[in-house]
């Protein structure tokens, strides 16, 4: 647009044009975005309610066939317990050892940087790689942690753990759902903590330096000052580790891929055996759907989790 | 005392998060008789080190290929992910009006949405394009998780760049569209660069869809190739598959410790100000 037209309507053209731009601009991404999820959601509801596979990928309506069917095996229903049960038990245990690990980085103290790094490490790397980590800590016969037990007189004939000189942590069922936790609680950590870091340094100084001069103590400030302050912030930092938990597959897959039996069985690794191992597409997907509610009472909490946040 | 306990603190987190990777380097370095002895001591080298298994994963495995391919889709996956978000960004930012806003929430939405619930429809998609068993599968595909994400951060940051400097340029004869090209974008310099970390991050990081569309040995990707292809039946070459891990961690832990404060304010939609 040239600069000489006559003023009045060039304002017009140029309000008119940017909203044009606008559209424009923004166009390439949204229509990306649409043809690549927002189509695979509908093909994903149309498969649930139908009998296709990998063989056979002709649409015959089945209605809530597959839902039925589903439901019924004992394997769906170990999964949607386990999978609330490790969503829950590491996103308790994370939410505290974040708090932990914020408040402690919120500090002074010699390598710093270097104690950064390590504790963000679990975070960068691939979780397929980081697993296959502690699928080797844990292994049945050759696991260190097995050897430091038996030394520190733990575990062995006559001791508390014993009699074996090995655990065989994911070949036994509580301890299996206990490693899939504990890696869960290793990898989200950092993130966790990272966001509620960026929460703390927000908050206003003269606050906290006020509230000591009122004599209230280290610990007190944090939990009547600090934490009532981030409580938005925890809630996003709860809201991602439990969204990245709850639809995990990586971990399971690398360290138990289910097992023992289907012990440790989670929504998105059945999903995958049935829709992709097994082939049945219709089933795999009705599998997947049963996460959909349950995001979509996420994706509103943390909506409405950040309003507020902007209107304070 | 409360120093001690700090110091205390603060080494046992560190020691939690490392411990995978210090025995991944321990492992990297120990012939196969070490490494599988009933007795002994485990920390400790019994056995003089070795860079056997370092050569192994190199020259006997697809390790390297699985490398080329993750940095292949990552750079690809990049500059498809700057085209579309960049762009996008801007107009949420500034040019879109209140369907905008809206139109910015549905971008928050989706970038809440799982690979879980859409792989096996995408999985058919891909079949029928005719990409299946192909890194262009990913090409195609990760944009989808890559392009929310960095049209927020881009949003946020260039809503945090003044106005006047565009509204003077576009005074001083700029369109709106050059005033952006000029004077925006070599303002957001650094933004930019933290959307390319993150989307090469995210892309190495991806396991399902790699998992789901690729199964030809020689195109998988480091996430998936490393734990599914380097493990053969139940023959675990546990020296290789540690240092194929520990390899890729320690660069990227790097690079994201620089790029902390960056991520966090896109992960919380610029709630949060890192």
């Amino acid at each position: 647009m040239s600069v000489e037209t006559v003023r009045p309507s060039r304002f017009r053209l140029l309000s008119d044009n940017e909203r044009l731009l606008g559209a424009m601009m923004l166009a390439p991404a949204v229509l990306f975005i649409l043809a690549l999820v927002g189509l695979p959601l509908l093909i994903s509801i149309a498969f649930s309610l139908s009998d296709v596979t990998v063989g056979d990928t002709s649409l015959d309506y089945v209605g809530l066939e597959n839902f039925r069917r589903v439901i019924r095996t004992p394997q769906f229903q170990r999964a949607v317990i386990n999978t609330f049960i490790f969503t829950t038990a590491a996103l308790l245990i994370i939410l505290v050892l974040a708090n932990i690990l914020a408040v402690l980085f919120t500090q002074d103290f010699r390598g710093k940087w270097l104690a950064r790094i390590l504790v963000i490490l679990p975070w960068a790397t691939p979780t397929s790689l980081g697993t296959l980590g502690w699928l080797w800590l844990l292994d049945s016969k050759f696991s260190p942690i097995d050897y430091v037990l038996v030394q520190i007189g733990l575990l062995g004939p006559d001791t508390l753990l014993g009699p074996g000189l090995h655990l065989n942590y994911l070949g036994r069922e509580y301890l299996a759902m206990g490693s899939v936790v504990l890696v869960h609680v290793w990898r989200l950590v950092p993130l966790s903590a990272v966001i509620l870091l960026a929460g703390l340094t927000s908050i206003d100084q003269e606050l906290i330096d006020q509230a000591q001069v009122d004599g209230a103590s280290g610990l007190r400030t944090h939990l009547q000052i600090k934490l009532p302050l981030i409580t938005p912030i925890m809630a996003i930092a709860s809201l991602f580790a439990f969204i990245l938990i709850f639809t995990d597959l990586v971990v399971v897959f690398v360290l138990t891929r289910g097992g023992p039996i289907y012990f440790t069985q989670v929504l998105s690794m059945w999903s995958y055996n049935k829709g992709i191992e097994g082939g049945a597409l219709a089933e795999g997907a009705a599998i997947a759907l049963f996460f959909a509610p349950v995001l979509l009472v996420a994706a509103i909490l943390i909506l409405r989790t950040v309003r507020r946040i902007e209107v304070t | 005392m409360k120093r001690v306990a700090l110091y205390a603190t603060i080494a046992a987190f560190s020691f939690f998060s490392a411990a995978p990777f210090l025995w991944m380097i321990l492992t990297t370095f120990k012939t196969d008789r070490d490494l599988y002895r009933a007795q002994g001591n485990p920390f400790l080298y019994n056995e003089p080190a070795t860079l056997e298994n370092l050569e192994f994963l190199f020259l006997n495995t697809n390790y390297l290929g699985f490398i080329r391919n993750s940095l292949f889709i990552g750079t690809l996956v990049v500059i498809i992910t700057l085209l579309l978000a960049i762009p996008a960004g801007y107009s949420l930012a500034r040019l879109a009006g209140r369907w905008g806003e809206r139109a910015s929430i549905g971008m928050f939405l989706i970038y809440l949405v799982p690979p879980i619930l859409l792989f096996i429809p995408l999985f058919r998609i891909v079949v029928a394009l005719g990409l299946n068993n192909s890194l262009w599968s990913l090409v195609v595909v990760y944009p989808t998780i890559t392009i929310p994400f960095s049209t927020w951060l881009l949003a946020g940051f260039f809503s945090s760049i003044p106005r006047d400097l565009e509204e003077a340029a576009m005074v001083d004869g700029y369109s709106r569209l050059s005033a952006f090209t000029r004077v925006v974008l070599p303002l957001s310099v650094s933004g930019i660069i933290a959307v390319i970390v993150f989307t090469f991050t995210l892309t190495l990081h991806e396991f399902i869809y790699a998992l789901t569309f690729v199964t030809a040995s020689a195109q998988r990707t480091i996430s998936v190739g490393v734990p599914v292809e380097l493990i053969r039946g139940d023959v675990f070459f546990w020296q290789s598959l540690m240092a194929a891990a520990v390899i890729v961690a320690i660069p990227v832990g790097i690079v994201y410790s620089l790029f902390l404060s960056r991520l966090v304010a896109g992960l919380t939609m610029g709630a949060v100000k890192g």
